[in-house]
């Protein structure tokens, strides 16, 4: 036990450096690679998505790398048990792959500094630890054109985890993007405050469609809100994945986020010892977040919007969530320009079109 | 108009696990055993039905294995409370523990696996303007766990044998004299609460969601033994108080989309709250106590000494 670390600290300064030695050391070996996620993987969802981009990773790499993963780690003392488990089991990459794991994974870096690691969703960063995230509002700013575009009753409900930035950027660039065709349409918004928990979804979507809404969308983990809409005959827009499989009549589109070619070129960096703690947010340019599953109701010039908006947004040229900016109580959030990065991440409002009352703290 | 048929359509789909189980619940405590183990008896039969259901693809064996789980467990609870005389309380809590573990664990290979869902509706009856909509597109469940509630009452109120039941509850001594087997009314008893939670369960994890997910009851089986108590052990008080519950927890998301700003927290405390207001008012009168709660609830019974 207490040999290992010096021994591997002597092999590190004869190898020429700190940096290089991070598993390029014994090139025949293939890196070792651990993810960690939250929830099961299921059959779709986030950690279904990131799953999928474990094994693009490991598929594009070859025998460079081999991977291994735990899932149902609730976030808390538990996450850095494991994660610190696949540290000493020899893991040279670690993906920590949900927002509760951001203090456990700083934590356990610092008792690694050989490992290197990458925390998604969050803000917190180290010389091994790097975080990434996607940009979804840009995939729902496309979805909110298309629910626009379908909606008869103009209202359209959306069930929330929880109004954390994250989920009103989404929130709001859908609304932006449904106004932008749909000026009379409105959003109503159910928090279920939970991510995963598909009998409360259910009923949310349930009392949404009650309303008058017939489209409906979410930002939780489950299939509930699609099935609800694929069973009472109206349109969902699906969240992390393509859940035809679930409303093959319900699904307009999947707002959907993509790990693969991250993950890849993370431990591509690794494999080759030029890791660098980086801060990656990709949107649709990077293929990271992304709007598929486009449903046969849509109408083709419907489509054709879409794309050409994409290709806006791929080119710079449009930004959901540009001046001027009124929240949905009159109030100017943006008076110029676009909303950099520190504004979305504090975002805590609704926009104008969204006709629920933002929930007081 | 809609958006009201729609909330009680919601109201009676999440009041009728609350009813099937509250209902099982009442008769094994007007046979005087009280079984707080019903959430652990919910969950593993959720999961128990799911599984069947989703390997065989028939929803009826699902709900068939659920009430099996349920029984098997509650046999359990019998043989150690009637038979070896543990303490009820303690043994139903245990057992409702178990059930939160064993479920999780048998249901492992199950999470985010989904069942399809059926639509149902009654010919004719589902044409008529808001009552169609409102009560007559339900899962069949739902009608036969109306018909389980009028069965019941009909049975303890007009039969031989639920006059015998609810002697059991009563004065079990007196029972046992007259030469009834205290054991067995008890044991008959707690297997048919036990199919009932399982029914219950089963129709959360076949009709309600219908998919698994790990303690996905949440409490609905405490709610379930709160009611038999709000309904003062009276059976069509129980389809009432369970709809009502039921119907809370659909209100708050209409609220919400609407705009009214209601704490979600309040309202899911209002069941037990109402139970207190409840159990206060008839322990102010000696006489609703008398008629109404079986006197020898929780207390076990040994008819060899």
């Amino acid at each position: 036990m207490l040999f290992n670390p010096l021994r591997n600290t002597l092999a590190a300064m004869l190898a020429g450096g700190a940096l290089v030695f991070s598993g390029a050391a014994l090139a025949d070996e293939p890196v070792k690679v651990g993810f960690v996620y939250v929830s099961p993987i299921g059959e779709a969802g986030w950690t279904w998505q990131q799953d999928i981009g474990r094994k693009e990773m490991e598929q594009a790499l070859g025998g460079k790398v081999v991977s291994q993963f735990v899932e149902d780690v609730p976030e808390g003392a538990d996450a850095e048990r494991v994660i610190r488990d696949l540290a000493q089991q020899g893991n040279k990459l670690i993906f920590t792959t949900s927002f509760g794991y951001m203090n456990p994974t700083i934590k356990v870096a610092r008792q690694f500094p050989d490992v290197k690691f990458v925390h998604s969703t969050g803000y917190k960063t180290a010389p091994n630890v790097a975080t990434t995230n996607a940009r979804f509002y840009e995939s729902r700013y496309l979805a909110g054109i298309i629910a626009g575009k379908m909606t008869q009753s103009n209202v359209i409900g959306y069930v929330g985890a929880f109004p954390i930035p994250e989920v009103l950027q989404g929130i709001n660039s859908f609304t932006l993007g449904m106004r932008s065709v749909n000026p009379e349409a409105e959003v109503r918004v159910i928090w279920a405050n939970s991510w995963f928990d598909p009998g409360k979804e259910r009923d949310a979507a349930l009392a949404l469609i009650s309303q008058g809404a017939d489209v409906v969308t979410h930002h939780t983990d489950s299939t509930a809100t699609v099935q609800a809409a694929q069973d009472e005959g109206k349109y969902a827009v699906a969240y992390h994945s393509d859940m035809k499989k679930f409303g093959p009549d319900a699904q307009i589109a999947a707002v959907t986020h993509h790990w693969g070619e991250y993950f890849t070129s993370q431990a591509q960096a690794v494999v080759d010892g030029t890791w660098k703690s980086t801060s990656v947010w990709g949107g649709l340019k990077a293929g990271m977040a992304a709007l598929e599953g486009i449903g046969d109701m849509v109408p083709q010039d419907v489509k054709d919007l879409v794309e050409q908006k994409k290709a806006e947004i791929i080119a710079g040229t449009l930004a959901p969530f540009a001046a001027p900016l009124v929240d949905n109580e009159g109030k100017t959030r943006l008076e110029s320009g676009v909303l950099d990065d520190d504004g979305l991440n504090s975002m805590n409002y609704y926009v104008q079109g969204v006709a629920s009352k933002f929930p007081k703290q | 108009m809609d958006a009201l048929a729609a909330l009680v359509a919601s109201a009676i789909i999440a009041g009728t696990p609350l009813m099937l189980a509250s209902l099982g619940l009442l008769v094994n405590e007007k046979s005087g055993v009280i079984n707080l183990g019903s959430e652990g008896l919910m969950l593993v039969a959720a999961i128990t039905g799911f599984a069947a259901a989703l390997t065989s693809g028939s929803i009826a064996l699902g709900f068939i294995a659920g009430a099996f789980s349920g029984m098997l467990l509650s046999g359990f609870f019998a043989w150690l409370t009637v038979w070896l005389g543990a303490n009820q309380v303690a043994t139903g809590l245990a057992l409702s523990l178990f059930g939160v573990g064993a479920s999780a664990y048998m249901g492992i290979d199950y999470v985010g696996a989904t069942l399809n869902s059926e639509r149902f509706a009654i010919p004719v009856l589902r044409d008529i303007p808001f009552l169609g909509q409102a009560l007559f597109r339900q899962h069949p469940m739902v009608y036969l766990s109306m018909v389980l509630c009028l069965a019941i009452f009909w049975f303890l109120q007009r039969t031989r044998a639920g006059l015998i039941l609810r002697a059991v509850g009563e004065s079990p001594a007196s029972a046992h004299s007259l030469g009834y087997s205290v054991r067995r009314i008890r044991l008959a008893a707690l297997l048919f609460g036990g199919a009932c939670c399982g029914l219950a369960g089963a129709f959360m994890s076949l009709v309600y969601t219908p998919m698994w997910v790990e303690g996905m009851v949440a409490g609905r089986g405490w709610i379930a033994l709160a009611l038999t108590t709000f309904a003062t052990w009276r059976p069509l008080r129980v389809m009432l108080g369970a709809y009502l519950f039921g119907g809370i927890t659909i209100l708050t998301y209409h609220m919400q989309a609407l705009g009214v700003p209601v704490a979600s927290q309040i309202l899911s405390m209002l069941p037990y709250l109402a139970t207190i207001l409840v159990l206060v008012l008839i322990s102010r009168n000696a006489n609703w106590i008398r008629l109404n709660m079986p006197a020898s609830l929780g207390k076990n019974f040994n008819p060899n000494t």
